[in-house]
């Protein structure tokens, strides 16, 4: 008897997903995948595209995206815990104006820069504020501070534009590596890309967060501080928001109220497309960093060929739109297996009806 | 309930009913509308005592109550609609093109068209969240991108003129019926439709029920993939009827008509005290939020704001207005249950 029990194979129910070999557990994950197609991209682009496997492509390719995937970092955070910021490309463009006031106002640039992204971190704990402490929707929050912050940043500034900024900052913001293509700006991306990826996915305050997207309610109970947690998130979107602000505005010498208008739903369809759940409890920063390379990758090289640019409008819908099958795909499987009777229905359904957040 | 209403006299219940009505959310904002007018009013008489000030107050808001009133319809449902800019964008140039192409097109068969296309990408919408239960959110961000990038494919760098246009078309976007614009009335036709859809029919009352607790309403045998369907499908058909209309009030459209517009609309929902969380609010609180904010951006260069703080002082009513619906959420909350009875006061599922 003790014997039988011995040799018996471990509860097989409690990890599933062990079951399937370690290839299908990695590659064919959302992230995988999403890798793979940029990979796929990455290789028709250099094979068939003239000049797209050129230094200068690079170069451009890069510095063009590094905004967008600063604030996909803690974007993804934030709809880890289900919650979502629209307010980021106007705090982007707060940040911008705010630089620009600060420094023609004779305030050094280097405290002009710590300014505009205390700024910007301020403003994202307003937001937190809304929706931890007064408890309002993230999406409602978001929608009326995009209007605010890009309202504050149009009218601080009017029609003016500053661009008087020290050569040696915007030169250092367009600077390569050495003689390589790799622009410098590329070192403190990597180097965020890094603590994000330690802070989600190798420390207690990260497995909390997809605690909180998972249920907001057993989080709170298994002793994590939900309220706090979501004022941390918003003011890091806030505060990273500003930071690729201020690098915006140093790479093109410009700061003005429009900077990175409307950038926010481009952001969100990249996190998206890497993987992250919209409802909360899933992702990963490599799958986001994927997302958001996967479409600047595509859009540069659908450029060089001529083709309308507004055509990569077109794919990035239908990509988003197709990756979310994914996601659903691998639901029903799941449901199916585990019951093989019609309480199936039932339950995609309710699921279904959370739509929208 | 039934019992205690019969007692009170019909005095009294008309001015419950009336006090209902004053207390209501859509009052509130109707009072902020009739201030900002009044207080504008005050500083330059000709922002309604002029022929154009009277005609641009109707007039400006009326497109965007159109999209307002089917955002509302699918907000009450638990879901979003982010695609309805690029649906009034690619109708109003497909407009353009019909009666620039084809001359002597019948104005309604523009307008027939016209909607049926809104009917097809809202359909799309529709199919991807009802049927494959894919997050709205997702799915109208991605045809956002997907229409908009079909406009601007088709349209390029052409524009429409309005030379191209037949006159009577231009006429129906400026013209009146006793100094009442036809898009205001237009406009004040579907409001009172949608309204009395969501208020009066079944499958209006069923669409609450879906937003309140999706899952309550799967169990209780709601059809409620068909009410998601209806209100999507509603939704575009309102844009790309929006979009005829654009075309026909400002006589030109190239592939930038209507960008931002969905987060417009979603800000005219929210100011209008439609929940965003689904099963509460009404159609005539998202028409009179879309008013009011229409209204603030011509009225601030009047009193003398800069019309570049237009947008500052839009966020600050948004925000003022999601905080004072918590705030009246938690006060009723608070109430004792008895008094929550007995009063008309409304319950969170009802409009």
């Amino acid at each position: 008897m003790t014997e039988q029990l011995l040799t018996q194979s471990p509860p097989e129910v409690a990890y599933p997903s062990h079951f399937k070999p370690l290839w299908r557990r990695t590659l064919l994950t959302h992230e995988g995948i999403v890798i793979l197609l940029l990979g796929v991209v990455i290789v028709l682009a250099s094979l068939l595209v003239p000049r797209f496997a050129t230094p200068i492509t690079l170069t451009f390719l890069l510095i063009d995206i590094t905004p967008i995937l600063l604030i996909a970092l803690p974007m993804t955070l934030v709809i880890i815990v289900a919650e979502i910021d629209l307010s980021v490309a106007s705090i982007f463009g707060l940040g911008s104006v705010s630089l620009g006031i600060l420094f023609q106002a004779g305030v050094p640039i280097e405290l002009a820069m710590i300014a505009a992204v205390a700024i910007c971190a301020a403003a994202g704990a307003f937001n937190g504020f809304l929706i931890s402490t007064v408890g309002l929707g993230s999406l409602p929050v978001t929608v009326g501070t995009l209007a605010l912050y890009r309202g504050l940043a149009v009218g601080l500034l009017g029609t003016t534009a500053i661009t008087s900024f020290p050569v040696e900052w915007t030169k250092l913001a367009q600077a390569n590596v050495g003689q390589s293509g790799v622009p410098l700006v590329v070192l403190p991306t990597m180097v965020m890309i890094a603590i994000f990826v330690v802070v989600l996915h190798f420390t207690p305050f990260g497995r909390s967060l997809f605690a909180i997207g998972a249920s907001a309610e057993a989080a709170h109970f298994s002793g994590v501080n939900v309220r706090r947690t979501k004022v941390i998130l918003f003011i890091v979107s806030g505060a990273v928001a500003g930071l690729a602000g201020v690098f915006y505005t140093l790479r093109f010498g410009n700061a003005i109220g429009s900077n990175g208008l409307g950038i926010e739903l481009a952001i969100i369809a990249a996190v998206v497309l890497g993987g992250v759940s919209i409802f909360g409890g899933r992702g990963t920063i490599v799958g986001a960093v994927a997302g958001v390379l996967l479409i600047g990758v595509l859009a540069s090289a659908l450029r060089l060929a001529k083709v309308p640019a507004s055509t990569i409008d077109v794919i990035t819908g239908v990509v988003l739109v197709l990756s979310a099958f994914t996601a659903i795909a691998s639901r029903g499987f799941a449901s199916r297996r585990r019951s093989p009777g019609r309480g199936e229905g039932a339950a995609s359904a309710a699921k279904s009806g959370e739509s929208g957040k | 309930m039934a019992a205690v209403t019969s007692q009170v006299s019909a005095p009294r219940r008309l001015l419950s009913e009336l006090s209902g009505v004053a207390r209501s959310r859509e009052a509130v904002i109707v009072v902020a509308f009739l201030a900002v007018v009044a207080a504008t009013t005050a500083r330059n008489p000709a922002f309604v005592f002029s022929s154009d000030g009277w005609r641009d107050l109707l007039i400006s808001p009326s497109i965007l109550i159109l999209i307002a009133a089917g955002q509302a319809m699918v907000v009450i449902t638990r879901n979003i609609d982010l695609s309805v800019g690029s649906i009034l964008g690619l109708t109003a140039y497909l407009a353009g093109r019909l009666l620039t192409d084809i001359p002597g097109i019948p104005i309604v068969a523009v307008f027939v068209i016209g909607t049926l296309a809104g009917v097809g990408l809202g359909l799309i919408n529709a199919i991807l969240i009802a049927r494959f239960r894919l997050p709205a959110l997702v799915v109208t961000l991605g045809t956002l991108y997907v229409f908009r990038g079909i406009d601007v494919l088709w349209a390029g760098a052409t524009r429409i003129f309005p030379k191209d246009l037949p006159q009577e078309f231009l006429d129906l976007g400026t013209g009146q019926l006793m100094t009442i614009p036809y898009l205001t009335i237009i406009a004040l036709v579907v409001v009172t439709g949608v309204w009395w859809y969501l208020k009066n029919t079944r499958a209006g009352r069923e669409s609450y029920a879906v937003g309140s607790d999706p899952l309550a309403a799967v169990l209780h045998g709601l059809p409620s993939s068909r009410r998601i369907m209806v209100a999507l499908v509603a939704s575009g058909a309102l844009a790309g009827f929006a979009g005829v209309l654009y075309l026909a009030r400002y006589a030109s459209a190239d592939s930038q008509v209507g960008v931002g517009w969905e987060l417009q609309s979603v800000a005219a929902v929210v100011v209008g005290g439609v929940a965003i969380f689904g099963g509460s609010g009404s159609v005539w609180g998202a028409a009179v939020g879309a008013v009011l904010l229409l209204t603030i951006n011509r009225a601030l260069p009047v009193v003398g704001v800069p019309d570049f703080w237009q947008r500052a002082v839009v966020g600050v009513l948004i925000l003022a207005a999601i905080a004072a619906d918590r705030y009246l959420l938690l006060r009723r909350a608070r109430r004792p249950q008895t008094v929550r009875d007995t009063t008309s006061d409304r319950v969170a599922v009802n409009d």
